[in-house]
């Protein structure tokens, strides 16, 4: 079983960032804040279901594309 | 202290509030809102440091940098940054770099800070957003963050001003600073990195180790290294066995290992932290599946109905007063050629023009609060989706709704689109969305054919006419797009990742600011353009080749003996405008724009146009003041309307051929300036050459069929 990302998050719920499967899109996601040990929530779900919106550590809001949300792995 | 000028740099992360500080310290009006992205070029201007201890105050050079995450850019706007702080030899490298950062989320600002201060760069960190950080139950304790990154930390507010004083204070310090103190690395190099920082520092002669390894990250964004030096940085990085991906994530990753505990020190939460409250209840409205596009919808129908129903009343009085205005100038000045020039010439092109002044007002003040709001950056997040499926992104929303003010800085805006191949997309269909520029011809055209009756008791029919068109721009716009996706191959994947801001009042100074000064260059920039055609076009319109006017007007004379004085002169001015350089040109091309169902004289007003379509309106009202048989002068709707065509003998101006005109302009690229920056930001003609091909035969076969079935 692929492992849980924060595509796969529910509306509201929370999850811990462990570690990212693409490294061209790792190192824009780091320098967004989005760090491995930092907790996220899913905010909102745009029209059609994608982009979505999370919360990034309680400081903001981060909206990305589902293939973008799909490669944060979550713990 | 150095002699001259201080050289000042605003860096720090997007929407952190650069451009509104560089205007707060320059008191110029660089554009500002609130989404990220706005600032795409650098821009300069001067403020004033105070002088220490009654000494002269000293002049500052002030360079506002388009905002980045990180020195590593990802778009086309963000490699001027590291272009400018990583060259000395640059004239805009800076003395000082005032960092801004909002203090709101200050770990990941603080990430720039500590790259830039790598660089040896002398440094003060302005912390802005405080307000914000406090609605988000967060305090920053300044003097502490201020001891444990060792740089002067200000706090200001761009917003109303707090703090620069003391901003100015610190810039002034640390510009007269004669020590250098040794740096203290945020980053400390490991493994292979420390031989090829060594190497790299001898053989280009730099003295810090980050520049170092920013010439090895960062070489072909180097405008200042010339090929030889590019290449002899590749065998460096071959030479060491330099994993430049994995290096990037590991320095980010011990950055902010550095910076959390220093963050968890000076900044204390009471309870949870949370975006402002406002911000969480707008959001889960307009940004909801259903209520978001409803949202979306009302708001631009609003702006439509903004332009046609409240515009009316001041341009209807605009207009009355332009045209008592004409005729009481022509009573004045003495008859002759000189009253003609002045009245039929320069005051009936630019009378064309200024009517428009309340409508293109409304317009750019509406598009400045969405930008000043935050909305912006909601819009594009619910439209993202929609956009990927035509090969654009939803940073592309903004480069279309600015476009319906003008195509020039919308296409500017799309270098913060970091897939080149959706900026392309982006840029090729960005002329497509109706500009304020078009926006005369339609009203002046839906005016002739459309009834202001209201449906629905509210909806003007005129202004869903008008809805119509723009969205027939935008439906153009998207098609065009998903066109050309089929033909242009796409190399990379495109990046959405957008920060939301939190929502803020616009500020209504600075939306009364952006709309005083868009009205003021329409009037000046469009001005200069519409009067010297129109001045070109009268004189065109008066003269013939040889006598071929006089012959003609004696024809007429003889064959309409038992007319009217009146008839006679009403004929006089018609067959001479007929046989005048204008006509000729007119009748040149008639054949090809009969089919259109336009005659010589709209296909005067055509060509003049082709430059700028603004000039259209204007040289109607030329023409048609002209060829007049109007002696009371009426407005050039009324001249228009009154216009016969000479082969049925009905109206000139019916449905059909105002359709088709109106077709012909939603499409055509008529503006010069749109193909000259569509050049520069693609680097080369092909662009937009194909793009200037396509969008004519676009207009001219669109044009056609409206008319054939309509008439």
């Amino acid at each position: 079983m692929s492992a849980r990302t924060v595509s796969h998050l529910r509306k509201g719920e929370k999850g811990v960032i462990k570690s990212f499967t693409d490294r061209g899109m790792s190192l824009k996601l780091l320098e967004m804040g989005c760090l491995p040990g930092c907790e996220v929530r899913l905010d909102a779900i745009a029209p059609f279901g994608d982009p979505i919106c999370i919360n990034v550590g309680g400081s903001y809001c981060l909206s990305l594309r589902l293939n973008e949300a799909a490669v944060i792995e979550l713990e | 202290m150095k002699l001259g000028n201080i050289k000042v740099a605003l860096v720090g992360n997007p929407n952190a509030g650069k451009s509104t500080l560089f205007n707060a310290l320059t008191g110029l009006r660089q554009k500002t809102g609130n989404f990220p992205g706005v600032t795409v070029e650098k821009k300069s201007g001067t403020f004033k440091l105070p002088g220490q201890n009654g000494q002269q105050e000293t002049a500052a050079i002030i360079v506002d940098l388009p905002g980045t995450y990180s020195i590593y850019p990802k778009s086309r706007d963000e490699t001027v940054v590291m272009d400018i702080l990583a060259n000395p030899a640059h004239p805009d490298f800076p003395d000082v770099v005032v960092v801004v950062a909002d203090a709101s989320n200050l770990q990941r600002n603080l990430l720039l800070f500590t790259e830039i201060s790598d660089l040896g760069l002398p440094c003060v960190l302005a912390l802005n957003m405080l307000d914000v950080a406090t609605s988000m139950n967060l305090t920053v304790n300044a003097v502490q963050l201020a001891m444990k990154l060792n740089v002067p930390v200000v706090r200001i507010n761009a917003r109303t001003g707090e703090g620069l004083s003391g901003l100015k204070e610190a810039v002034r310090q640390m510009a007269e600073r004669v020590d250098k103190p040794a740096l203290a690395y945020f980053y400390e190099p490991k493994g292979n990195e420390i031989q090829l920082i060594a190497d790299v520092k001898r053989m280009y002669a730099l003295d810090n180790d980050y520049v170092a390894l920013q010439y090895v990250c960062q070489h072909d964004n180097f405008s200042f290294l010339e090929t030889p030096a590019r290449v002899a940085l590749d065998k460096l990085i071959e030479k060491h066995d330099f994993d430049e991906n994995g290096f990037l994530a590991a320095e980010t990753v011990a950055r902010y290992e550095k910076i959390k505990p220093i963050v968890s020190k000076s900044v204390k939460s009471a309870g949870i932290t949370e975006q402002p409250y406002w911000t969480r209840k707008l959001d889960s409205v307009l940004l909801h599946p259903f209520w978001g596009y409803v949202t979306f919808a009302a708001v631009l129908i609003l702006i439509f109905q903004a332009i046609f129903s409240w515009a009316t009343y001041p341009s209807d009085l605009l207009d009355a007063g332009i045209a008592a205005t004409i005729e009481w100038t022509k009573g004045i000045l003495p008859e002759g050629f000189l009253n003609d020039l002045i009245t039929d010439g320069i005051m009936a092109g630019l009378g064309g023009i200024l009517v428009f002044i309340p409508p293109i007002a409304i317009l750019f003040a509406l598009v400045s609060i969405l930008e000043e709001s935050g909305y912006m950056a909601r819009v594009m997040v619910i439209m993202d989706k929609l956009m990927r499926k035509f090969g654009l992104n939803g940073r592309s929303v903004v480069p279309l709704i600015s476009g319906v003010a003008c195509a020039v800085p919308a296409i500017m805006t799309t270098r913060s689109i970091s897939s080149r191949y959706e900026r392309l997309l982006t840029i090729l269909v960005t002329p497509l969305m109706s500009c304020s520029a078009r926006l005369p011809i339609y009203t002046i055209l839906i005016a002739l054919v459309v009834p202001p009756t209201k449906v629905l008791g509210v909806l003007n029919v005129q202004g869903l006419v008008l809805f119509g068109l723009y969205s027939l721009g935008l439906i153009g716009a998207l098609a065009t797009a998903w066109i050309l996706s089929l033909f242009i191959p796409r190399k990379e994947p495109g990046y959405f990742m957008l920060e939301m801001p939190s929502y803020k009042l616009p500020r209504w100074g600075h939306v009364a600011f952006t709309m005083y000064d868009s009205v003021k260059s329409f009037v000046f920039e469009a001005g200069k353009v519409i009067m010297a055609i129109s001045i070109i076009l009268w004189v065109l319109s008066s003269y013939g080749p040889g006598d071929e006017m006089e012959k003609a007007e004696a024809a007429v004379t003889s064959s309409m003996p038992q007319a009217s004085e009146e008839q006679v002169n009403a004929a006089i001015s018609s067959v001479r405008l007929e046989h005048s350089y204008a006509g000729h040109f007119g009748h040149f091309i008639e054949p090809v724009i009969k089919p259109l169902g336009y005659d010589w004289k709209i296909g005067i007003a055509l060509l003049a146009s082709f430059a700028a379509r603004e000039v259209f309106v204007g040289t109607m009202a030329t023409i048609y003041s002209i060829s007049g048989d109007f002696e009371d002068v009426p407005t050039v709707k009324e001249r228009l309307i009154k216009e016969k065509n000479p082969e049925t003998g009905g109206a000139m101006f019916t449905p059909a051929v105002c359709y088709s005109l109106l077709i012909f302009y939603v499409f055509a690229m008529m503006c010069m300036s749109t193909i000259a920056v569509v050049q520069r930001e693609t680097h080369g003609w092909k662009w937009p050459l194909i793009q200037l091909a396509y969008l004519m035969v676009l207009a001219y076969v669109s044009a056609f069929v409206v008319y054939q079935v309509m008439s």
